[in-house]
C-alpha cells in the first residue's frame, strides 16, 4: 500500500505538513495526492473509531445471516443495496457458503435491533430467512484493539 | 585491631579502571522525573510482532523447555545461513560456522575473548556503542579508539585507521550502521577497510545489528568482500529489526576455526541461547520480512520528522542513513553535551543522551532516538526549539 495511505489509515489526523516532511515531498504534492485519492474514491471518508461499548453500554451490534432469492439480471445486487441503505446497517457482504449476505447492524439496544430485523429486513421481498447473532464483546475492530495491550516497559534511557 | 578491608579491594584490578556507563548515570537522573518525553531509549518502540511471540508461546505449550545444541538449533542456523547469503552476500555453513548467542552482546564478548591475548590492541571507531571499549578491557586487550568525524559523515576512513594501527594491533571492530551516529559505509568504504585489514593482517569483527534498518543507502557488508571471510566475524541479531530486544538472541558467522574458538567459551559460560527465543527467531526469519519492512518505513518517516525538528531548532545534524538515532551537533550553543542534556531535561522534560557517553569525540553532540511515537517527537521538537531559542 502507498505509504501516504498507510499513514492516513493509521492516523487520518496526521497534519499534511508532517506527512510531507516524513515522506520528503512538497506539501502541495501530498495535498494533491490526497485530493486525488478522495476524487477517485480510494479514500471514502474519515471517521473516528469509537469504542461503542464505552459510549453507550447498552449499544448492541449483530451479525445477521441473510438467505435470499437472487434476481434474474441483477443477482443479489439490488436487494443488497437496498439493505445497505438503512442507517442501522454498518456493513453488508455477499458471502460464499450456507447463506448469501452477512449484514452487520448496530442499535441503541437489543430491542431496536430486533425490531429492525423483524420489521425491515425480514419483510423485504426476496429475503427467505435471517439468523441473528448478537455480539457480546468487542476485542478488536477495524484493525484496532479495543484495550491497550500493555504499557511501555522500556527503560527511559538505555544504550 | 581493625584488619577489615573494603569490599572494593577484592574487585579485580582491571575492572577498577573501567568507568560506569555515562548512560547509566543519566538514566538515574531521568528516572527521578515524571512524564518525561524520552529520546534516550536505545530500543524499538514496537512490540515484537504477534506471530513471532506466538511461535514462542506455541513452543512453550509444546514443552520446549530444554537446552539446545551449544551452537543453537540447527533449523535456526539453516535459516540464518540462507538469510546471510541472500541479504549480505556471504556464505556460511550452518553446521559449523554459525552460532546462536544471547544477543549480539554475548557474541561480541566471545569474539573478542576468542581473539585477544593480553596486550593485543583492538581498533574500534568512536563515537560508538558504550560496551566496545570495556569488552576489550575485560579480555585484557588494549582498546584503541579511532575517531570518526561529522565532516566525514561519521564514516570510517582508511587514513584514520592507518594513524592508529600498530604492530600490536590484532582486531578491528566495526559497527555500521552506527549507534549513536546512524552512519553507514558504502561499497568503496568497506573495500578500503578490507584492504587495510588485509595489509595489517587484522581480524574484523563486524557488528551489523542495525543493517536491516538501512534507509536510502545500499546495504553492504565487509564480510562479503572477496578475501575477507577467513578474517571476519560477522555478528547480527534480532533485537532491532524484529523488535525482539527482550528475547536476547543474536548470532555469529565466522570460519569454522573461529566459531570453534568462540564456542569453547560459549559452551562453558552460557551453554546455549534460550530455546524459546531461538524458536521465535526461526519464525522471525521465515515469516517476518513484511514486519521489518513496515518498521523500517516507520523509522525512516520519523527520522525525517526529527531532522526537520533539528533544522527548526537550529541544530545541524548529519542525516542518519541507518539505525534509529540522530546525532545533532550542539557545540554552537556553548554548552557541553552533558550540560545541554541536563539543562534540556530540566527546562523541558525531554531526555536525550549526551554524546560524550559514546566516547570523547562524541562531545558536542547529543543522541536522540527516534524510535519514539510521532506525537512525542513533534512535541519534543517544539520544546527543543523553545530551549535552543532561550540559550
Amino acid at each position: 500500500m502507498d505509504e501516504l495511505l498507510q499513514i492516513l489509515k493509521r492516523d487520518a489526523r496526521t497534519p499534511l505538513k508532517d506527512i510531507a516532511i516524513m515522506l520528503a515531498q512538497p506539501e502541495a504534492a501530498v495535498q494533491a495526492r490526497v485530493a486525488d485519492y478522495e476524487a477517485t474514491g480510494i479514500i471514502r471518508g474519515y471517521q473516528a473509531l469509537l469504542n461503542e461499548e464505552l459510549v453507550n453500554p447498552e449499544h448492541v451490534r449483530a451479525a445477521i445471516e441473510v438467505r435470499m432469492t437472487p434476481e434474474r439480471g441483477g443477482g443479489y445486487d439490488r436487494i443488497a443495496t437496498r439493505i445497505a441503505r438503512f442507517p442501522e446497517v454498518e456493513s453488508v457482504f455477499l458471502m460464499s457458503g450456507g447463506y448469501d449476505l452477512l449484514v452487520y447492524v448496530k442499535g441503541e439496544n437489543l430491542r431496536t435491533v430486533a425490531s429492525f430485523v423483524n420489521e425491515r429486513l425480514a419483510t423485504i421481498d426476496g429475503v427467505l430467512s435471517t439468523a441473528t447473532h448478537f455480539t457480546l464483546k468487542t476485542y478488536k475492530d477495524q484493525g484496532v484493539l479495543m484495550k491497550e495491550e500493555q504499557t511501555d516497559e522500556r527503560l527511559q534511557v538505555s544504550p | 585491631m581493625n584488619d577489615s578491608k573494603s569490599p572494593r579491594s577484592y574487585v579485580a584490578n582491571y575492572l577498577k579502571g573501567v568507568p560506569r556507563s555515562g548512560i547509566r548515570d543519566f538514566f538515574e537522573i531521568v528516572s527521578t522525573r515524571k512524564d518525561v518525553i524520552s529520546l534516550g531509549i536505545g530500543e524499538p518502540d514496537f512490540v515484537t510482532p504477534w506471530h513471532i511471540r506466538e511461535s514462542s508461546v506455541y513452543a512453550l505449550d509444546h514443552g520446549a523447555t530444554s537446552y539446545t545444541a551449544n551452537l543453537g538449533l540447527i533449523e535456526l542456523r539453516r535459516s540464518i545461513a540462507k538469510y546471510v547469503r541472500t541479504g549480505y552476500g556471504a556464505d556460511y555453513n550452518p553446521v559449523n560456522e554459525i552460532m546462536i548467542t544471547v544477543g549480539v552482546s554475548e557474541a561480541l564478548d566471545l569474539a573478542i575473548r576468542a581473539l585477544v591475548s593480553p596486550g593485543d590492541e583492538v581498533l574500534y571507531h568512536e563515537p560508538c556503542y558504550v560496551s566496545y571499549g570495556p569488552v576489550i578491557t575485560f579480555a585484557h586487550g588494549v582498546p584503541v579508539a579511532v575517531e570518526t568525524r561529522r565532516e566525514d559523515g561519521f564514516r570510517l576512513t582508511r587514513a584514520a585507521l592507518e594513524a592508529k594501527v600498530s604492530s600490536k594491533t590484532k582486531v578491528l571492530m566495526l559497527n555500521f550502521p552506527t549507534n549513536p551516529t546512524g552512519a553507514v559505509l558504502n561499497q568503496q568504504d568497506v573495500e578500503e577497510i578490507a584492504a587495510f585489514a588485509i595489509a595489517h593482517d587484522l581480524v574484523v569483527i563486524t557488528d551489523e545489528i542495525y543493517a536491516e534498518l538501512t534507509y536510502e543507502a545500499e546495504r553492504v557488508s565487509i564480510a562479503a568482500v572477496p578475501g575477507m571471510k577467513e578474517r571476519t566475524i560477522f555478528l547480527n541479531g534480532f533485537s532491532k529489526a524484529w523488535a525482539m530486544t527482550g528475547f536476547r538472541v543474536g548470532f555469529s558467522c565466522a570460519p569454522q576455526e573461529l566459531t570453534e574458538a568462540m564456542m569453547k567459551i560459549h559452551q562453558y559460560t552460557m551453554l546455549c541461547a534460550p530455546i524459546l527465543a531461538q524458536k521465535a527467531a526461526i519464525e522471525a526469519l521465515e515469516n517476518g520480512d513484511a514486519d521489518v519492512r513496515k518498521m523500517r518505513d516507520s523509522y525512516r518517516r520519523r527520522r525525517n520528522l526529527i531532522l526537520d525538528g533539528f533544522a527548526q531548532a537550529g541544530l545541524p545534524c548529519q542525516k542518519p542513513e541507518g539505525a534509529f538515532y540522530a546525532f545533532p551537533y550542539i557545540g554552537d550553543t556553548g554548552l557541553s553535551s552533558k550540560a545541554f542534556a541536563l539543562n534540556f531535561l530540566e527546562a523541558e522534560n525531554v531526555a536525550c543522551v549526551p554524546g560524550s557517553a559514546f566516547g570523547a569525540c562524541g562531545e558536542g553532540f547529543i543522541r536522540c532516538a527516534y524510535a519514539t511515537a510521532e506525537d512525542d517527537i513533534r512535541e519534543a521538537m517544539v520544546r527543543l526549539k523553545r530551549f535552543t531559542g532561550s540559550l
